[in-house]
Parts: C-alpha cells; structure tokens; sequence
C-alpha cells in the first residue's frame, strides 16, 4: 500500500473491501467519497462493531488529486479565483493563461485526536520559527490539513464544547479564520466530516448532528458465520498487515476504480421530477426540519445511481439512503418510541409505494 | 482444605494471566484487577514485574491526569531556555512496549479512557497540542486497578472492553501466592519464559476451528462484542507460545475461555453435548495446569529440533497438521464452552441482572453519561482555553506562559531596545491570557416545576415550598443554579429563571400565590423548555415537579378533566424523549394514581410527599436526585 496514503498513522491499515457486512455504513462512506457536498456521515453504534477501522480503511483506497504545488492548503488548480490568498497570490505572478503547477497527491484524512488543543485545530504561529529565527509565520492546523478531504473525529460525543462550536462554524463556512498578533489569516477549509461514537456516551449538539448528511447506525453482527469471519480476518489482519493488505489490494482496486467511474458519471445522472417529488412527500411525511433532508437525500440518491451505473435515479435508489440521510433529521414524536431508522423505513413504505 | 484448594486456583490463574499478558501486552491490551488497596495487589503487580522483560516501562497513571502529562505537550522551561520547541513526551508515549498501571480505576473519568482507548486501538499516540504535533509508538497495555465496592459504578466500560483479563483478587491473601510461586519456577527462568514465546508467538497458526470454537463459545455465553474472541484468540496464542507450541490446541483454547471469556459472560450457557463431555483421546483432554511448568520442565529436544527445521515454510501446511483436527469440531467447541462455562464465578449473572435491570433504569434517562459523569468530578480543571480571567474564570498560568513562549523573541525584537533592566523577562501580553476550563458539563440546574393551584397546593403548598427552599439551599451549596417555574390558572410561568441567587430565589417563591386550575401540560412544557435551554448550553437539567397530577385545564387554555389529563401524560413523554433526568413529588395527601402514572410517563423517579415536614421531603428529593445524576452516569 502506498505509504502516503495512510492516515495520519504509521501502522498499515485494514482494508475497506476486507469489512464483514456493515452495508449501510460502507455505502454511506462511499457516497461521500464520491460526492463531498453530501456532507458527512456520522457513524454511531455498538462497541468493538469497527467504526474507526472503517473510517481509516476508506482513506487508504481513495484516488488521489491533483493539488497546487506551493499552496499549503493544497488547493485544487482549477478552483475559481478568490477562495485562497496563496493561489491567488500565485496566479498573480504567472501570465494569465498559464494554469497553477500541480501535482497528485494522496486524498487527506486528517484525525482529530481527542485532547486537541484549539490552535492545533485552527492553526497557529509556528513555534519552531517563532522561537528559533523569531519570524512570524502561520503554521496550518489541522482544518488546513483536512481541506479537500476528511476531518475524522473519533468519540465525537467526547468533543469538547469549545471545538464542537469551532466545527460547526468551519464546516458551515468552509473557511478558516484566524486573527491574532497582526497574524491574520484566512485560509478554504473544506472537508467531509465523519464522525464515530457510541450513542451510550451522550448525545451530540442538534446543530453538529445537522452537519452531517448522513447519519448510520451500526450493530454487531448476530450470525455466527459473519462474527466468525470477522474475529478470522481481524486475527489474520493483526498476525500479517502487509500480507493481509496484499491480499486484498485487488478487491480494494475495484472499489477504487468504481469510486472514479461514479464520480465521472454524476454529472449526467438526472433526477427526475417524480423522484424529486417523491423525495419532498417523504420529507414532508417525516417532518423535517429545512431543505437540508431532501437536498442530502437528493444528493445521496444520485450517488448511487451513478455508483450503479445507470442514467436516472428511481425510487429504488431513493429507498437506499433514506434512512441514513433522514435519520438523524426526525423530530422526537412523544406517543412514538420507535426507533428513528424505523420511522423514516415505514414513511418509505407509506410515500413509496411499490410500483404499480 | 478445599477452599485453599480454590485460592491456590485463583492465584494460579492470576499467575497465568499475567505470564500471558507479558508475552502479548498490546496484543491484550490488559487486565482489570479488582482488589483493595493492599499485600494482594501489590503481590499481582510484582509478579506482572517479574514476567515482563526488564527493560519493560511500567508507568503509574494518576486519577486526575492532564492531557498535557497524558499526551504530551509543549515542554516550557525547557522551551524557554533553549529557545526552541522542545515536546515533552506523554505518559502514553513513555509506557510504549510496556504497561500503564491505572489505580482507581473506578473513577477514570470517560475522557481518560477514551484516551487510553484510543491507544489501545491504535498502537500510537497522536499528539495536536499547544502548537505540537507529534505522533509516537504506544503499544501499551493497561492494568486497571479496581478498587469498587457494589455501590460504585464499574470502571469505564469502554476500557474494560479492551482489556482481556478480569481477575478478582479481593478475596485472596498473598501468603497462598507464594506458595503456588514456589512450586513454579524461579523469577529468572520466568522472565525467559516471557523472551521466548514472545519469539514463538509469530509462529503460532490459528486453525479455523480454533475461532469458531471461540465465537460459539462467546455467543453462548451472551457475549455481544467481537473483541472478547479476538482477545480470547490471542491469549490462547499467547498460551501455545509459552509453550513453545505452534499449533493451538484445545487446552490454549479452554484456558483463554476461562480467562477472558467466561468473566463477560451475560448469561448461562445452555448445557453441553453429553458425548461431547469425554473426549476420546485423552491426550488432548485439557489439561487445565499443562501451561504451568509445561514449558520449564518437558524434555523437547526432538521435536524443538523438527521445529527448527520446520519454521521457514510454516506458512504453508505442515503435513502433520494432525492435533486440532483429532478433535471434531463440534468436540472443540463442547470443550471450550465447558471449560469457559465452569469458570463463571458465583453470583456473577446474579450481578449481571441486577446491573441491568439499572441500565433499564437508566436508559431512560436519555443516556447523557458524559454529562452527569463529569458533574461528579464538578469544578476539575480540564484544559484551559483563550480568554481573559475574568467572569470568574480562573487565570491557568502555566498554559498562559506557554501560549506567551513562542512570541518571546518576536516581541523582544519588535520593542525598541528599552534598558535592558526593566524589560520583562518573559512578556506575555492579553492575547496570551488561559482560563482554566472547568468541566463545562458539569454544571446541575435543578427546575422545580410546582403546582400552585388550588387543587393541589393550598393546604401543602407551604410544606412544598418549605421543600423548594431546602433544596435551594442545597442546591447553593452544590453550586447548582435553580429555576422555578409555577403554573396555575391557566398558564404556566417561569417565576425564577436559572440562578445561583439563594435569595432572589426565596423572594419569588414566598411571593407566589395559590389557587385556581391546574394547566399541567403547561407546567411540564414550560419546565422541559427551561431544561432544553440548560441542555443545549452544557449543563445538565433535572426537573423537579410537584403536583399531584390531577390535570384539569387542557393545553390550550380550557376546563375539562379529561383532556387535561392526556395533554399532561403527552408532556410527560416529550419531557422523557429529550432526556431530561426527572423527579415527580407528589403533594396530595395520599399516593395518588394520576400522580404514579404521569411518572411513568416522564420516567421520572416517584417520591410521594412524606407525612413529614419539608425537611424530610428534602432529604428525599436529594436522595434521588444523586441516583438521577449517578444513574445517568455510566
């Protein structure tokens, strides 16, 4: 495995192809890695079901991109002018036509550990040449390092306040401010937030909860063969990561390759009108709350249309992310203990009747 | 005689423990020991010392561990003098290849053990703090010390998940430790013991059979998680590589089920084949003390030597691949449930159901651990963060300095050469300013809602408001805030919002009047809105309402029992569904059925008030209030 490529961690990480069941969740991180603008997905659920180990296993198969060479925030080269001082500053000094000097590299997954301090999220004077040439420079924190990719947050519930509130702003602005000392910088700050606790442990802030698109729920497999087959493949993955990592390369690759192929074919998959319509009575149905529901649902919807490879999206395909893209999106019904999955299923079942 | 029997067992099954977890201790991740303070522990402790290789770190954790000591962080006197970065390492990072030794365990905060969890999981230690990055090697296992009686809370659960032993010391004394020391072995030939199968473990094959016998087992015993087989594998493999074998085999098998499964079973396994209880070959019987002195005392110099020669292509399957497959399947699985099963201590699924039945209890409490959890270590420094000391906030000095060190030979440069005697040595300027962050969950507002109307109140509202002003009271001196929400009438209003004020609080209350309807929907709307606010902002609501839940003004405003009734049992169940921890205080004279229901509703704790006057009413509320709080809590 190309060693650039890992997360921000030096041991060799668990393949995504190499995940026992755990569709929904394996989906969802699929849409995201295809279209960004989804927005997140938030994975809660039962211990020891490997949440982080999904969440680092995707960063190992995502195809690189092309970055601007001497922009620390590794813009894209054919970003629009405004969204970074340093690439306009370079494209200022180049002749007009001529395109920003770029380069491939691996796709940042970026942690955010857990004790973190704020300068470290947002960035800060850069200590080593503060101290030892007493210049003032900014050194990018970890929101720069997450531009263009994924800002994880394991034990999300954990997050303490101050950086959920940090987030939040960020992820809505997808800008990075930072003013101190007549250090003043702003910098893009884009990234895919996914986020991994256990509901046990408190319940997340209704605002962060709101930046995520998706939101899945994952358990234990019950059936014996998976858990057997999970304990097999984690044991045979800790005795021999290179070897367990070659093996599956080549399942890795296909997921890959179909990651390249959805996101060329996005742009031609329509959504047609009657989709769109039954998308808003299924949102309608539920009750939530904004646009937010039905553009994520609308989103995720075409994602999986062009992952399968086909022009339209269906209800079919509506059916398949409903229930991450909604979930977390339900107002609490007093007289309903139901579950929320639950709820958003049977308003399927009711909106989307099978067709006649 | 037996009982000496028994502890020699126990003691021997702590020894092994504890062999295997010097052989594999990330692998494991470790051991929660429960046991007082004293000879017991310390004798366990020693004797993990003596297994360990010596180069081995062993670190203390303390209770209340910062995360610049736990993750590491700038250095400042150090920085300072050299004029440049200099980190210091973190406890996690020094423990690498060796283990921490957490004492209290009980009482480790979630923030703790997530941090330790997550370099459980990881092996490493990623460090984002105070201008540093730095990610190091931690390949570190945990002892927890446990030191709870019944009515503390378990060490944190994440935690305990990840460790593969749980041993019970509490009941042993070391005089018998030394005893089964003596007829083991010396300490030296122990710690080779420890070097050599650390060699063997890569070489050790896991057949098929091996993990499903273990995921069955699990699965017998109730055992959700995938991570207790995945450490009951690897302890079995640990168990072969002591003893020098690279084959598992059933007696590895049945000691890691013994040891790591059997303490988290959840419920009693169903019984066992009856053929499958005497297996034929009696050479593959467990044998349940082989791992003992097996290594120490077997004279192997044949089949060692075919081992050697063996070794390189051992990837591949050796032709005399014959132990394990001897057994069938379904004889390897009776057995290991079996040894696993005989090894459920007494009285554990007793506890087991006892400990649910108070998760049920709890669950309905929303599960806002992380934020009744902090309320008990209220006020504890957690970090500090930009701000100026006032408000009350704290100056951190130590972090203030640190935000100051970087800027130093800036500012030096920037002021224009003053005489060299009056400059500062250090010049910290407001922009450097740390505030001590306190645990911002962790602050309790209680909200009284109480019924003022004529129904209820008039000939006990003095009793209840004489309550109200005792749990004020309290409340000040836990430094709560109360709010007071009364409703009669027709609405409900919020008399006193959330203060810390005992006086101002007392001054509304006196002043409240009684009579008239009773808008009970409104009352517990009103309340819950107040608790939602508290919520959002961090704290951590509980909603006191006194009532006696005979409802007779509807939630718009108009006169009829019945529906009064259903609006106020539909606030209830909203009030449930946000979570909110709460207590119903029933007012009328007698238990009253309208009262116990709409408790039910809210999942509130039901304390019908005393006969008595409102300082035992008090007492009571109080007594609940810290089961709501503790309840929440884990």
């Amino acid at each position: 495995m190309d060693k650039a490529s890992a997360p921000s961690g030096l041991a060799p990480v668990f393949p995504f192809s190499a995940i026992v069941g755990q569709d929904e969740m394996r989906l969802a991180m699929l849409v995201c890695a295809i279209d960004p603008s989804v927005g997140g997905v938030l994975v809660l659920g039962d211990r020891g079901t490997g949440k982080s180990t999904a969440v680092r296993a995707l960063a190992s198969l995502l195809p690189p991109m092309a970055a601007v060479i001497d922009c620390p925030y590794h813009c894209d080269p054919q970003a629009p002018a405004g969204r970074c001082e340093v690439c306009d500053g370079l494209r200022a000094r180049r002749r007009k036509a001529a395109a920003l000097r770029s380069e491939m590299r691996p796709v940042p997954v970026v942690d955010l550990p857990l004790g973190a301090t704020e300068d470290r999220v947002v960035g800060a004077l850069d200590l080593e040449r503060a101290l030892t040439d007493g210049v003032k420079a900014f050194e990018p924190g970890l929101l720069a390092r997450a531009h263009r990719g994924f800002l994880y947050v394991d034990e999300v519930n954990l997050l303490e306040d101050h950086l959920v509130d940090l987030l939040i702003d960020v992820a809505a602005s997808g800008q990075n401010v930072v003013e101190r000392e007549g250090l003043s910088v702003r910098h893009p700050a884009r990234f895919v937030l996914i986020g991994s606790g256990n509901p046990e442990e408190g319940e997340l802030r209704p605002q962060l909860l709101d930046r995520f698109g998706l939101s899945v729920e994952v358990v234990t497999p019950r059936n014996l063969p998976d858990r057997i087959e999970v304990v097999r493949r984690r044991d045979a993955f800790e005795r021999d990561p290179q070897a367990f990592v070659k093996q599956w390369a080549a399942a890795d690759a296909d997921v890959r390759r179909s990651i390249l192929e959805a996101r060329e074919r996005l742009a031609q998959v329509r959504v047609p009108d009657a989709v769109l319509e039954q998308a808003a009575r299924l949102c309608m149905a539920l009750g939530t709350d904004g646009l937010r529901g039905e553009l994520t649902l609308m989103r995720a919807a075409r994602v999986v249309a062009a992952l399968e490879g086909v022009a339209e999206v269906d209800d079919r395909h509506l059916r398949q992310v409903a229930v991450p893209a909604l979930r977390h999106r339900l107002r609490r019904n007093p007289l309903d203990d139901t579950g929320s999955g639950a709820r958003v299923a049977r308003a399927i079942d009711d909106v989307l009747a099978p067709a006649a | 005689m037996q009982e000496a029997q028994g502890e020699r067992d126990s003691w021997l099954d702590a020894l092994q423990a504890a062999r295997l977890l010097a052989v594999d201790p990330h692998g494991l991740g470790g051991a929660l020991i429960h046991a007082g303070h004293g000879p017991v522990r310390d004798a366990w402790l020693m004797l993990l010392q003596t297994v360990l290789p010596e180069s081995a770190p062993i670190r203390r954790l303390p209770l209340s561990v910062s995360d610049d000591r736990l993750l590491g962080g700038l250095d400042l006197a150090a920085t300072l003098q050299a004029g440049r970065p200099i980190v210091q390492r973190g406890l996690l990072a020094e423990a690498h290849q060796g283990v921490i030794v957490a004492a209290m365990a009980e009482r480790m905060s979630e923030h703790t053990a997530a941090r330790l969890c997550a370099a459980l999981d990881r092996g490493e230690v990623v460090m984002e703090r105070e201008g540093l990055h730095d990610l190091s090697p931690a390949r570190i296992a945990v002892v927890a010390l446990d030191e709870s009686t019944e009515d503390d809370d378990p060490p944190p659960v994440r935690l305990l998940e990840r460790l593969a032993f749980r041993l019970d010391l509490a009941r042993l004394s070391p005089v018998a430790l030394q005893g089964v020391l003596d007829t083991v072995s010396d300490d030296a030939s122990l710690r080779d013991e420890t070097q050599q199968a650390r060699r063997h473990l890569a070489q050790v094959r896991v057949p098929d059979e091996a993990i499903e016998a273990l995921c069955n087992t699990a699965a017998a015993l109730g055992i959700q998680s995938l991570r207790a087989p995945l450490l009951a594998l690897r302890a079995a493999c640990a168990a072969a590589a002591l003893d020098e074998r690279e084959t598992l085999e059933a007696e590895d098998l049945a000691l890691a089920a013994r040891l790591v499964l059997a303490p988290r079973a959840t419920q009693w396994p169903a019984p066992a084949q009856p053929e499958a209880e005497s297996p034929e070959d009696p050479s593959e019987s467990p044998q349940p003390q082989a791992g003992q002195d097996a290594s120490s005392s077997q004279p192997e110099s044949q089949p060692e030597g075919q081992r050697e020669d063996r070794l390189p292509p051992s990837n591949d399957d050796p032709p005399d691949d014959q132990a394990p497959s001897e057994l069938t399947a379904e004889m390897l699985d009776a057995l290991v449930l079996e040894a696993a099963r005989a090894a459920i201590p007494e009285g554990l699924l007793q506890q087991l159901r006892a400990g649910q039945t108070m998760r049920a209890a709890r669950g309905r409490s929303g599960g806002r651990a992380g934020a009744t959890r902090s309320s008990r270590q209220r006020g504890r420094p957690v970090g500090s963060r930009a701000g100026l000391p006032r408000d009350g906030a704290r100056l951190a000095v130590i972090d203030t300095l640190r935000a100051a060190a970087p800027w130093q030979r800036l500012r030096a440069a920037a002021q224009p050469a003053p005489p060299p005697v009056s400059r500062p040595r250090v010049q910290v300027r407001a922009s450097d300013f740390r505030v001590m962050r306190l645990q911002e969950r962790s602050q309790t507002t209680t909200v009284f809602a109480v019924d003022a109307s004529g129904s209820s109140a008039l000939h006990r509202l003095a009793e209840a408001k004489g309550a109200v002003e005792l749990l004020l009271a309290e409340c000040y001196v836990r430094r709560d805030q109360v709010a007071v929400v009364a409703f009669r009438g027709r609405a409900a209003e919020v008399l006193l919002a959330p203060t810390r004020s005992l006086a101002r609080a007392r001054r509304e209350l006196s002043g409240l009047p009684g009579g008239g309807g009773t808008p009970l929907s409104q009352g517990i709307d009103a309340a819950a809105a107040l608790a939602d606010a508290m919520a959002r902002k961090g704290g951590t609501p509980i909603v006191v309402l006194l009532t006696d839940g005979k409802a007779n003004v509807a939630h718009d405003g108009t006169g009829g029992r019945a529906q009064a009734q259903a609006d106020a049992r539909e606030a209830a169940q909203r009030l449930r569904l946000a979570g909110h921890a709460a207590l119903l205080i029933d007012t009328s004279p007698r238990p009253s059925s309208d009262a116990q229901e709409l408790a039910r509703c809210m999942g509130a704790a039901y304390i019908p008030l005393p006969q008595a006057d409102a300082e035992a009413m008090s007492r009571s509320v109080q007594a609940a209030t810290r089961a709501v709080l503790n309840a929440g809590g884990s």
